[in-house]
């Protein structure tokens, strides 16, 4: 299982890390926007993503709509994890395939029961 | 204030005592005697009208040298206090994020030390039932005192790192008095350039009243709610509890999505 991280601050990137290490996947990659983290997903072979919404050139919602519009990437499962709170925002990414939504600040409870939660939809 | 309210007083009594002269000028048919009239009405605006654009420039200059922006002043940016606030709140973003760091380093320190202690006493207490289940031979008990005995001494050593982790975690938590007290000052500053704004306002609104400029309100609303591009985000949302258009925690994201059939 590798999982691609992108967040533009390198503290919540850090974070996130850790969560996830301790829910057991050793394997991450880290990105600090979506103009990097685009050619990493494209070229690497990443099972799960999780994105920051509000980043500096590429944000989070329009890293989605690209992975969603690539053929190789649109069945990828993609979390969000973002301060962005407004009712509107969540609806648009929901409507552009978001599988999960995390809103800043979160608990390690929330991250793991958000991932355990898209992967039992994407097995099962 | 009591200057330019006289301004007005003295503008608004010439155009009444004048229009009423007007009038009566054209009653009479006396057309030479309106035309000047009308200059002089043209003439009182004028001068209102140069009163509030001179009040306008020198309130302006006030300010620039107040916020103490003007470029042509050598090492303008040292000085300049909007730019000592950007470099303040550079230092708040560095220290936040120094804070952060070295907290994450201790617990990652950490963490392995109490994997290590814990799997290594889980490890002991199987082979301690063992033994007093009497299920161990003298030689393997004495292997297993060995392992109680490094396993006592590796316990001493590594919560002692450990107590020293959790202090150092405590004292990294020492930004929040410096930021805290940076973040007020940049805030009283905030609020000191929003009122200086604010008296610009309304000098050059008091020249819009002068000039008969009328502005229209709504296509200046439209125009900056058109810059507002929720696909930018806007960041962490404050008083999220007291809005509607925001979710206030993850049980109404979660609620939200789940309406929308997720």
């Amino acid at each position: 299982m590798k999982i691609l991280i992108v967040d533009d601050f390198s503290t919540m990137r850090r974070i996130i890390k850790n969560l996830l290490r301790d829910l057991g996947f050793t394997n991450t990659a880290e990105a600090d926007d979506g103009v990097t983290a685009l050619p990493m997903l494209q070229s690497g072979s990443f099972d799960f993503l999780v994105t920051d919404w509000n980043m500096p050139g590429m944000t989070g919602i329009d890293l989605l709509r690209a992975v969603r519009a690539d053929d190789r990437l649109k069945h990828l499962p993609v979390l969000m994890v973002t301060a962005e709170a407004k009712r509107d925002q969540i609806i648009e990414a929901a409507q552009a395939g978001v599988n999960g939504y995390v809103v800043k600040p979160f608990t390690a409870q929330v991250l793991k029961e958000k991932i355990e939660k898209i992967f039992e939809r994407v097995n099962g | 204030m009591e200057h330019q309210d006289s301004n007005e007083v003295d503008l608004e009594s010439t155009l009444k005592s004048n229009a009423r002269q007007l009038v009566d000028s054209l009653e009479q048919g006396n057309f030479g005697e309106a035309v000047q009239l009308i200059n002089e009405l043209n003439k009182a605006r004028d001068r209102g009208l140069y009163l509030e654009v001179g009040k306008l420039t020198r309130e302006l200059h006030n300010a620039i040298v107040n916020f103490q922006l003007d470029p042509r002043v050598p090492h303008a940016k040292e000085v300049s206090q909007i730019a000592d606030a950007t470099e303040r709140l550079n230092y708040v973003v560095t220290m936040t994020e120094r804070a952060a760091n070295r907290t994450m380093d201790l617990v990652e320190q950490s963490a392995p030390l109490v994997n290590d202690l814990s799997s290594e006493a889980d490890l002991l207490a199987e082979d301690w039932g063992r033994f007093m289940r009497r299920e161990m031979s003298a030689e393997a008990f004495r292997e297993l005192a060995k392992r109680i005995e490094l396993f006592l001494a590796r316990s001493q050593r590594d919560t002692g790192k450990l107590s020293g982790h959790l202090n150092d975690i405590l004292l990294a938590q020492d930004y929040q008095d410096l930021t805290g007290q940076v973040i007020k000052r940049v805030t009283q500053l905030v609020t000191e350039v929003e009122s200086n704004l604010l008296k610009l306002v309304l000098m050059a609104s008091q020249v819009d009243r002068f000039a008969g400029i009328d502005h229209d309100h709504e296509e200046l609303r439209a125009e900056q709610n058109k810059e507002k591009n929720p696909s930018r985000g806007e960041g962490p949302q404050i008083h999220a509890d007291k809005r509607d258009d925001v979710a206030s925690n993850q049980d109404d994201v979660d609620d939200l999505l789940s309406s929308l059939g997720f």
